[in-house]
């Protein structure tokens, strides 16, 4: 049985360091062919017809005149008559033709009788919602009417974070294309060795039978999931059919209008909750009265508070039913949410209590499930990169002029850990070394670790080393949820590359003169372990394959993988000014310090850091999916009116991964989602700290800045 | 900033301004192009481009000039320094005429409505949403369009696209053609940008994992600047 663990540090020539993405050239220079970039001979464009409605019966669907316009091959219903649609852009139907224009052209002229229904868009608290409500539950711990009597503080406001979308710049969708009884799809997604099974099973239920080991799923990049992308959906499974229906290959991603209406939204969630601690900062109760809107089916409970978890607690929820465009997974599902209600209400407790935020979290550590040492290193570092001790003043900045500053603090923690992944590794007689795994790089770098991972095993430069990932013929890994692929593909990879080189040491061994256990790959050679006298180079030691390539697999193991784990946490600041005669809120400075076991590459790591960051003040600041109470549209799905943060909104962002002994041990864990969650909380509460009261709801706009201020 | 009026025209001895016509220029004018689109066809003469707005005759006639489309049109676009033959008809956009008909897909179509700057591409030397100009404008106008495809021969790498990968400033990458030809469009005028030069001369691109740390220090890079510390404003 191979022994498989991590290089020590002194050991490592890549596992750690910065290196560029090795698909970095391809998407740099244009040539990155993406799902939305496929054009295969004969290509037809699919566009679909959409409800305008939130809530309507489909009375009768006429397609007569669409059927005969020009370019037309065919048209696939996807909502029979006499069903509902239950929020505006649900798709009716999907059309295919020769051209993009002339399948817009046959969509608008297809003719949908409905009879509309009573419909409820409207982002309210319960009591205002009627009908259109629906009680969860209720999560109680300890005491919480005896331990409010205890307390020396009580702290009672709302807080609010509204429903915002993942505007994935590749919008959702796939071109799909038969072979005979063999499907292959070109598709938008975060999942490449699951959605076949998803795909087959949808064909199936509409009368196309095609296991799921006859549809391969190409997706060599991706432009973009965020969470959003895990099904091949309405869309795809559409697509399929029209394309199986016309003969020809069918590509049908969405318009931007739809893909902001339908294709991804994160639940609402508001607030009024009551905190109280004792004179000194200890946290003893929480209770919340949450509502949110999750569309139009009811979400669980939320877990509140985040991260830091007094003995006495009671949340409430109410679900608000919204015919509004469902929601989905949105990069590190709930907890921006979660952070945001909790940090922001014991901000304002901090504040009642006369007590800097940081020393008030550090006192409460110890609610934290067991991670406290963690957080205190990282709060200190972050104070450091922050200077909070000379940046940080009570509440308001008394400070002339009507430019303010403010500084504020969030943590928050994340699982992570590794999803399923199996890797073949094959060593060729030549010396060239390849392995392949049916993951995806969402472009947060798998494509770069795994590379990583089998050349650092193999003792080999980076070149030395082929990666074959974003296909579904290779041996099948997880979807990227959860930041779980790292963990999962650096095991898998890591377990196959050793398994090959093992099998090459042995074959090396007797013109060494030792055992296979005696030798090394390192420096692209076999050596003695510590003797490079006695030592082969890696061709020369290939070549004593005699024509038949190594193959061996891997496997991510379960439950438990000694190669990684899970559970990390993080600490954010934030410094702002606030404009208080026009409510503009700038991000002068962020910083985070981040926990993420074995960093693989720190280049992308960081990366992913800054970029949740950016994301995190874009949501912060700007993001909110709106919704008119009156029509039940959206009113906003464009990128004027949805907005996303630019170049000049993000200020300056400091970033520091937390390496070493005592993280290094943990193995590879996930970043992506961790550091997206503190920035509302981190930025809600440096503009608390500037203009002296709480902006209650997200985003920070001057209208919510400016309502904040008039009411103080 | 002259408006898309009628009196637009008349500013021709304004040339200086025509002249710089610049990106966000551009885009302001467009707003007028839906007049010309919604009718059935695309009266040529009535077209944004510079060189094509000083041609056209001062005093106006909005219906002057000849009428094409509805029905498709062959066109002659000269894409990278080469002529590219093509039938679209007149609705037909520059970027959908580069990747649904030439099959150069580096310009991706994200807004299709001038916002987020994923499609640009450099006609006539200025970065442009190549979203907001219609293939039969550019192709009358004669305009000399670059796309990413025309930086580098297919496996090389132009030294802007090399610090886009030095400096990571990609993530899933669907922006970076984008980011790149803004990119391009600035440093061929301002060959040695600072950091927070660099951050006024991209603020029309959007992206959504954001990578806008590492983009601006590719652009300096590729701007010959020294190194600009990781996170650094």
């Amino acid at each position: 049985m191979a022994d498989y663990h991590w290089p020590p540090a002194e050991k490592r020539s890549l596992i750690g360091k910065r290196i560029s993405r090795i698909d970095g050239p391809w998407k740099a220079s244009g040539r990155a062919k993406y799902s939305f970039d496929v054009n295969r001979p004969g290509m037809l464009y699919g566009k679909m017809a959409l409800s305008p409605h939130p809530h309507a019966k489909i009375e009768a669907i006429n397609t007569s005149v669409a059927e005969k316009m020009p370019g037309v091959r065919g048209v696939q219903l996807i909502l029979e008559p006499g069903n509902e649609v239950m929020w505006v852009g649900q798709e009716i139907l999907a059309i295919a033709a020769d051209t993009e224009e002339q399948a817009r052209d046959a969509v608008r002229a297809v003719k949908v009788t409905y009879t509309p229904l009573p419909f409820f868009a409207q982002e309210v608290e319960p009591s205002k919602a009627g009908q259109f409500t629906k009680v969860t539950g209720e999560v109680k711990a300890g005491d919480p009417d005896a331990a409010f009597k205890e307390v020396d503080v009580v702290h009672e406001g709302t807080y609010g974070i509204p429903v915002i979308a993942h505007c994935c710049l590749e919008s959702h969708g796939l071109a799909a294309e038969w072979s005979g009884d063999n499907l292959r799809v070109w598709a938008s997604t975060q999942g490449v060795s699951t959605i076949a099974g998803d795909l087959s099973t949808a064909l199936g239920h509409n009368g196309i039978n095609v296991s799921a080991s006859k549809i391969e799923v190409i997706t060599p990049v991706m432009g973009g999931g965020f969470g959003s992308k895990f099904q091949s959906d309405t869309w795809g499974l559409a697509c399929a059919q029209l394309s199986k229906k016309t003969g020809k290959a069918v590509k049908m991603l969405l318009e931007r209008d739809h893909e902001l209406m339908v294709a991804g939204a994160r639940p609402s969630m508001h607030a009024k909750i009551r905190v109280g601690a004792k004179k000194d900062g200890t946290l003893t109760v929480w209770d919340s009265e949450t509502w949110g809107n999750n569309g139009t089916v009811a979400a669980s409970p939320p877990q509140l508070p985040y991260v830091i978890i007094p003995p006495n607690r009671r949340t409430a929820y109410t679900a608000v039913l919204i015919n509004m465009g469902p929601t989905r997974a949105w990069r590190a599902p709930n907890h921006p949410q979660l952070c945001a209600l909790t940090l922001c209400a014991l901000d304002d407790l901090a504040d009642k209590l006369d007590m800097d935020p940081v020393e008030f979290l550090k006192k409460n550590l110890n609610l934290t499930n067991g991670r406290a040492q963690d957080y205190a290193a990282e709060l200190d570092k972050a104070a450091e990169l922050m200077d909070w001790k000379s940046k940080w003043h009570p509440r308001g900045d008394k400070t002339p002029g009507h430019i303010k500053r403010g500084v504020g603090v969030s943590l928050h923690t994340w699982g992570g850990g590794g999803g399923p992944s199996n890797c073949q590794c094959v060593i060729q007689p030549d010396g060239s070394v390849t392995v392949s795994l049916g993951t995806q790089d969402l472009g947060v770098g798998t494509r770069t670790v795994v590379t990583m991972v089998a050349a650092e095993t193999m003792g080999l430069p980076l070149e030395g080393v082929t990666a074959n990932i974003g296909d579904s013929k290779y041996p099948a890994s997880g979807p990227s949820g959860g930041s779980t692929t790292v963990g999962g593909v650096s095991s898998s990879t890591r377990r196959a590359a050793t398994n090959a080189l093992n099998e090459l040491l042995a074959k090396v061994a007797p013109s060494l003169n030792a055992t296979a256990d005696q030798l090394e790959a390192v420096g692209g050679r076999i050596q003695v372990i510590g003797d490079p006298s006695r030592s082969i180079d890696w061709k020369a030691a290939c070549a004593k394959l005699a024509g038949t390539p190594i193959t061996a697999m891997g496997q991510k193991q379960n439950p438990r993988d000694d190669l990684l784990s899970s559970g990390v946490g993080g600490v954010q600041m934030a410094e702002v000014s606030v404009d208080i005669e026009t409510g503009i809120v700038k991000v002068e400075k962020m910083v985070a310090v981040q926990d993420v076991g074995l960093v693989m590459n720190l280049k992308l790591a960081e990366s992913q850091v800054y970029g949740a960051m950016i994301m995190g003040v874009t949501y912060a600041l700007y993001e909110e999916k709106l919704m008119d109470s009156q029509t039940g549209q959206c009113l906003n799905p464009n990128m004027e009116f949805y907005k996303l943060a630019g170049i000049n909104d993000v200020g300056e962002l400091v970033v520091h991964m937390m390496t070493g002994p005592g993280y290094d041990e943990r193995g590879p864990i996930g970043i992506g989602e961790p550091p997206v969650i503190s920035p509302g909380a981190v930025l809600s509460n440096a503009v608390a700290n500037a203009i002296g009261t709480r902006v209650p709801e997200l985003p920070l706009t001057p209208a919510n800045v400016l309502a904040a201020l008039s009411k103080v | 900033m002259p408006k898309r009026d009628k009196t637009h025209e008349h500013e021709s001895e304004n040339s200086k301004e025509k002249k710089a016509l610049g990106r966000r220029a551009f885009v302001k004018l467009i707003g007028g192009t839906s007049v010309a689109v919604s009718a059935a066809g695309v009266l040529a003469g009535e077209t944004l481009l510079p060189k094509q707005a000083e041609a056209a005759p001062a005093e106006g006639n909005p219906r002057r000039g000849k009428v094409i489309g509805p029905g498709a049109v062959a066109i002659t676009l000269h894409v990278n320094g080469e002529e590219k033959k093509l039938s679209v008809e007149p609705r037909v956009t520059l970027l959908d005429a580069l990747r649904d008909r030439l099959d150069m897909t580096g310009a991706k179509r994200v807004c299709d409505r001038g916002t987020c700057g994923a499609c640009t591409v450099i006609v006539n030397g200025k970065a442009v949403y190549s979203c907001t100009v219609l293939a039969v404008d550019a192709a009358q106008s004669g305009a000399d369009i670059q796309t990413i495809e025309g930086l580098a021969p297919e496996g090389q790498l132009h030294p802007l696209s090399q610090a886009f990968v030095d400096n990571d400033g990609q993530q899933c990458g669907f922006c970076t053609p984008g980011f790149v030809m803004a990119a391009k469009a600035y440093l061929d005028g301002h060959p040695h940008p600072t950091y927070d030069e660099v951050k006024s001369a991209l603020g029309g691109n959007l992206c959504r994992c954001g990578t806008y740390m590492g983009v601006r220090r590719a652009v300096v890079q590729a701007g010959g600047g020294g190194p600009v510390p990781q996170g650094g404003a």
